[in-house]
């Protein structure tokens, strides 16, 4: 695989009287969430070590409170952190100067709110137009980039609007096109929906997917919501008091929970909506029953009338290539399908 | 206590009965005051100190040999000019830009409609333009030009400075925590105060009134900004350093614009501070509508003086309306592809009424300037009601004047003269170890301690007095008259509005019908002080009373309690942190209304200040004016106290 874009080594952000000092003190050990709060500190990020690659969309997700957005503020730098260490594009983010940390959200970051952070007196265009603004672009040219955008997230027509007379899920497509005007290619969205309506929330989430098939970026995208993640991920997060329970794909946070918690948090998910025939899959034995062979990305419960009807105990699974790949034991999918798994 | 433990209603029992002992030498003190030494009764000359003098030896220093006289003398001569060109716009001065004329009235009168139309619609530009109008009929132009001339310079200094502080003390905190008492000091001493320093730097006239004008009017626009710039969202800020704004960028394009709702809040309080200034800085020589009214009064002319009331009412009602609608506009969109001149319709109308009239004014000089020989007035017809009226009412007014004068005030302040010092020192102290402990007691008897130290003891008692009654009496009526107009929606708001409205009327037109019915003596001071006190009283009752959940209400209905008892159980309880910053509020607005009533003829604080403003002393007008804002802040210090612990007991906010 190639480099990682970020990489986080032993992360730890701490609020508290004198986080530096008491960090070196503890020499990389970790006491855990509680001791730390006793000592009078609160670790928002604990102890975290995370990759992640070109193009990956990687979902973070957690309970209120559990760190994801600071996390995600260390990643930018909005927030400095108290111990470890992050390399962006192998340059390390927090030897940066002001200057330099400037230049990189000029052009290599992009983030987008939750409650949209919109600037009330500008307009849609000049909202959108405001990072290019910010580097000294003409205004003939941002102008333009700007309406390339604003027709991106299909605001057309509404360029001249103020934020306040935009609906919720217009007023976060200005957001969304206000962090992709500079081609970022980081991408941080700190739950972008949660403030929608699920109707809404479902129209954005799709328009995200369009966006990002569109243009391949590196993302970093916090939620609460499990349907969202498993939509988007191409790996999940979890976080707990600060530190990352487990990070992987969601077929596997579902069917190998790390911890308990992570079983916990994922214990009223419909598996068979997350678990694909790959995740199930054994190698391939001896004999390959002579059947259709499934699909390698489709979830169990596609294949729900399939593994119903067909009474073979195992099938041949293909991948988009229709070579195959494996075989799949029928009764361990009708385990997921059943819930008894 | 401690000073950070949370506060409780009732002290622990060691404190409690320790304000009980410091009561009881209050009461101790005042009884055996016949047979107390005099150091007792009365600061002893070892605690006086000679404040005034170490204030006028810093100020002759810092004037003379710190040659400060030349920075200011500098700074002053900026605003001059500025004044200069201002004053020749408005009502000719002969100086730069030289026009032949100054601008026609008619042109400024069309220039306010148009603006108070931009701003809020018919009504207001109707009001705006109307009271133009009213001014330029009644031959009272050039007052009213020479006075706004003045605010037109003074009130964006005070803004851009006050901005400017506002932005330095968010940015850094020690700054702020310098500023904050500073700030508290400077908003609660009276008007007086800020001119005697003036004129001994500046000298008297309309210079000094602008420049007296800016200090004064500046506090508020700090707190403002620095309020406004803490409010900003923070996922502003980030989304704009995510965008790589440099902070100045941010300060610039996010934070400043994003709390422009604050910040204009702060532009409506300064020129309504402007305006109450401008107007009370005829007694150092400033020209215009508050000189003439200060006149008028003086010679009891009451028709004209009512006319320049109503003028200066008017006056601020518009000015407090369009800074208003302009801090609360919102942006508006146009329609994709809407051509120039109709984007900008307004400001064309605008141009083509100016040149109109303009021209109109070449051609006919009564559109350029209406002459007082050629002014309507209604004074005659005003003094023949008002004559009237007074006669009417006369045998009334001399009564109530009698009865107040013999049986009420003058016994009330013999006996606010006759308590011991210490005995007031002790009480003040008892009072303020109830409300919130050691540290209250210390700062109000601290504060109270300064007055002693003062040499002004007896001066202050006679103020407090007038205060203390004044506030009563405001009480008396206000309370019940807040708690009726609460009573139903319609009513409240009329309240609300009537209150809203009369708080931004200048202190000195609150002389005007006292005068007219009293005369000018003490009473008339009172009568002054107690519907000007009234004010807040009022309206903090009806914003404390409407402000009560819904649910609650609900709640005792449906435990069948009536009315009467749903007023006295539930409400009041519950506005009564509210109602306290209204008792708060009307005590500061007494303090001040009391020193400004001075020249009717009071022997108070006041009285000394005149004098102090007459002789040009600066110690004495400074310690003066500390002993004031002293009483203010001890007076403010217990409500606001009071007033969070009641808060935080009944779980409000
Ligand atoms: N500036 C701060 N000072 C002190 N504590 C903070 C600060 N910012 C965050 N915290 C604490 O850090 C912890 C993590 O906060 P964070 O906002 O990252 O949570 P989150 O997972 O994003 O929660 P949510 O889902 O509610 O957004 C919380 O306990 C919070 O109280
Ligand atoms: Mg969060």
């Amino acid at each position: 695989m190639s480099n990682p874009v970020i990489s986080c080594r032993e992360v730890w952000k701490l609020y508290g009287p004198d986080p530096t000092t008491y960090l070196n003190g503890l020499n990389g050990h970790d006491p855990g969430f509680d001791v730390l709060r006793e000592a009078g500190y609160i670790s928002a990020v604990r102890n975290v070590s995370l990759d992640i690659h070109q193009g990956e969309m990687l979902v973070i997700m957690g309970l209120s409170g559990s760190g994801k957005s600071t996390l995600v503020r260390c990643l930018s730098r909005l927030v400095d952190i108290s111990g470890g260490g992050i390399e962006v594009e192998g340059a390390d983010l927090t030897a940066l100067s002001e200057a330099e940390l400037i230049e990189l959200r000029r052009n290599k970051m992009g983030m987008v709110f939750q409650s949209f952070g919109l600037l009330p007196h500008r307009t849609v265009l000049d909202n959108v137009a405001f990072p290019l603004e910010m580097r000294g672009q003409d205004k003939h040219a941002r102008r333009a980039r700007a309406m390339e955008m604003i027709e991106l997230v299909g605001l057309q027509g509404r360029e001249e609007y103020f934020p306040r007379e935009l609906s919720g899920g217009q007023q976060q497509r200005v957001g969304i096109a206000r962090s992709l005007a500079i081609e970022p290619d980081i991408w941080f969205l700190d739950e972008p929906f949660s403030a929608l309506d699920p109707l809404i929330r479902r129209e954005m989430q799709d328009e995200f997917l369009r966006l990002q098939d569109l243009l391949g970026k590196t993302i970093v995208f916090i939620t609460h919501d499990f349907d969202e993640a498993l939509r988007l991920a191409d790996r999940i997060a979890i976080m707990k008091d600060g530190a990352i329970e487990q990070c992987d794909k969601p077929g596997n946070i579902v069917m190998n929970p790390a911890t308990e918690y992570v079983a916990k948090f994922t214990e009223n998910i419909d598996k068979a909506r997350v678990v694909h025939a790959r995740d199930l899959m054994a190698p391939v034995s001896s004999t390959v029953p002579d059947v259709v062979a499934i699909s390698a990305g489709a979830t169990v419960h596609d294949l729900a009338r399939r593994l119903v009807d067909d009474l073979s105990p195992q099938l041949p699974v293909s991948d988009d290539d229709g070579a195959v790949v494996g075989v799949l034991n029928r009764d361990t999918a009708l385990n997921v399908l059943l819930g008894s798994a | 206590m401690g000073a950070g433990s949370p506060p409780s209603i009732s002290p622990g029992e060691e404190s409690h009965k320790l304000w009980w002992w410091i009561a009881l030498a209050a009461i101790v003190l005042a009884v055996l005051k016949p047979v107390a030494p005099d150091w007792l009764v009365r600061p002893p000359v070892w605690l006086v100190w000679p404040l005034a003098d170490w204030i006028n030896a810093v100020f002759t220093f810092m004037r003379d040999d710190l040659g400060l006289m030349h920075v200011t003398r500098a700074f002053a001569d900026g605003v001059q000019w500025l004044l200069d060109v201002t004053a020749n716009l408005l009502y000719g001065k002969r100086r730069w830009p030289r026009l032949e004329d100054p601008i026609p009235w008619t042109v400024i009168a069309a220039t306010a409609f148009m603006v108070g139309y931009a701003l809020r619609g018919w009504a207001l530009g109707i009001l705006s333009g109307g009271t133009f109008i009213w001014v330029a009929l009644l031959g009272q132009w050039k007052w009213a030009m020479e006075t706004l001339s003045v605010i037109i310079v003074a009130a964006p200094i005070a803004v851009l400075f006050g901005l400017v502080l506002g932005v330095l003390a968010w940015r850094s905190s020690r700054f702020e925590l310098v500023l904050d008492p500073v700030l508290n000091l400077t908003q609660s001493l009276p008007h007086f105060a800020y001119m005697i320093p003036v004129v001994v730097f500046i000298g008297v006239g309309p210079k000094a009134g602008a420049i007296v004008t800016i200090i004064f009017a500046m506090p508020p626009m700090i707190r403002m900004s620095l309020l406004g710039l803490k409010k900003v969202s923070p996922e502003i800020i980030e989304s704009g350093q995510m965008c790589g704004a440099t902070s100045w960028q941010l300060l610039r394009y996010a934070r400043i614009p994003s709390a422009r709702n604050d910040i204009l809040v702060g532009v409506n309080q300064v020129i309504m501070q402007s305006l109450a200034m401008v107007v009370l800085a005829s007694f150092i020589g400033m020209p215009g509508l508050g000189q003439k009214l200060l006149q008028l009064l003086q010679a009891l002319k009451m028709g004209r003086s009512v006319e320049i009331g109503i003028t200066i009412v008017l006056l601020a009602v518009v000015l407090d309306r369009c800074s208003k609608a302009w801090a609360e506009r919102q942006p508006e969109h146009f329609e994709k592809g809407t051509p120039w001149h109709q984007r900008n319709k307004l400001l064309l109308v605008w141009a083509v009424l100016v040149v109109g009239l303009w021209t109109l004014a070449e051609f006919w000089p009564l559109a350029q300037e209406i002459k007082r020989t050629q002014a309507f007035t209604i004074s005659k017809q005003l003094d023949v009601i008002l004559d009237g009226f007074i006669r009417l009412v006369d045998p009334v007014t001399l009564a109530i004047r009698a009865f107040l004068i013999r049986d009420v005030l003058i016994p009330m302040r013999d006996a606010y003269l006759w308590l011991p010092f210490t005995a007031v020192l002790a009480f003040v102290a008892a009072v303020g170890w109830r409300i919130g402990g050691r540290r209250s007691a210390l700062t109000v008897s601290a504060f109270v301690l300064f007055i002693a130290m003062s040499g002004w003891w007896d001066r202050a008692m006679i103020t407090a007095y007038m205060v203390s009654f004044a506030v009563l009496l405001a009480a008396l009526v206000g309370l019940p008259l807040g708690i009726w107009a609460a009573g139903n929606e319609r009513r409240a708001k009329v309240g609300l509005l009537i209150c809203d409205t009369a708080q931004t009327f200048p202190s000195f037109i609150y002389l005007i019908p006292v005068v007219m019915l009293f005369g000018v003596n003490d009473v008339a001071a009172i009568g002054a002080v107690v519907v000007f006190a009234m004010v807040p009283l009022a309206r903090y009752t009806i914003e404390g009373l409407r402000g009560v959940p819904e649910t609650l209400i609900e709640a005792a209905d449906m435990s069948g309690a009536n009315k009467r008892q749903t007023l006295w159980k539930v409400r009041l309880p519950m506005a009564l942190p509210t109602m306290m910053v209204g008792i708060n509020q009307s005590i500061m607005f007494s303090l001040f209304m009391v020193i400004i009533a001075a020249f009717i003829g009071t022997q108070d604080l006041g009285q000394e200040m005149q004098r102090a403003l007459s002789s040009t002393d600066v110690g004495k007008g400074l310690v003066l004016g500390m002993c004031v804002a002293f009483m203010g802040l001890a007076a403010d210090h217990l409500a606001m106290r009071w007033a969070a612990d009641k808060r935080r007991a009944l779980g409000i906010d």
